[in-house]
């Protein structure tokens, strides 16, 4: 477990704006990178390693990455949940997976697991955001 | 992998594990929390289950 002398220490030194953006904006792209740059090193393996995973099953139970298609809201409001992932959403996109089979049994299942991870990823962004400052 | 028991599983898995690393900061206490959340997962879940079984789809 990281010391917790370490990310107080670190979270006190790092209260600037733009660190704080750096932290969310590093939090957002890999799940618990930030954690890890604070010095919660079991937090940030136990992020990642979890997150990505939903992500992964995710997609391989056949769900989909939604569009930001605001029109019609439900899709809209799953994609920004998706978008929370970061760069394993980025890379989805680029490799052109994701896309989802609706026939497939487990796809409201996979969807379920991507959206899920997007929105714990939120929350991890949060718990990070609090650390940086000080709240923590 | 088509079982919904077992995705279900899986799922309350995952997301006890991260609510626990979330909620707590020793160890010990984020296993406890963590095995509370996915006992009561899976516990909610098959309640459920039980209780909209006689309701027509």
């Amino acid at each position: 477990m990281a010391s917790k002398s370490t990310t107080a220490e670190r979270a006190r030194a790092s209260a600037e704006p733009g660190t704080c953006v750096l932290v969310c904006l590093l939090a957002w792209a890999v799940p618990g990178a930030a954690h890890f740059w604070l010095g919660w090193r079991q937090k940030a393996t136990v992020f990642f390693v979890a997150l990505t995973a939903m992500f992964v099953i995710g997609l391989a139970l056949n769900g989909r990455i939604f569009p930001f298609e605001f029109a019609e809201p439900l899709v809209a409001l799953a994609a920004i949940a998706d978008f929370g992932l970061g760069l394993p959403w980025i890379a989805a996109h680029v490799l052109g997976v994701g896309r989802g089979v609706v026939t497939a049994v487990t796809h409201e299942s996979g969807n379920t697991f991507l959206i899920v991870a997007g929105l714990l990823n939120f929350l991890v962004i949060l718990d990070a955001f609090d650390l940086v400052t000080g709240r923590k | 992998m088509t079982s919904h028991l077992l995705l279900l599983a899986v799922f309350a898995f995952f997301v006890s594990t991260v609510f626990a690393a979330l909620m707590r900061d020793d160890p010990r206490a984020q296993l406890q929390t963590g095995g509370l959340l996915f006992g009561s997962f899976l516990l909610t879940a098959v309640v459920l289950g039980w209780l909209m079984y006689p309701l027509p789809l």
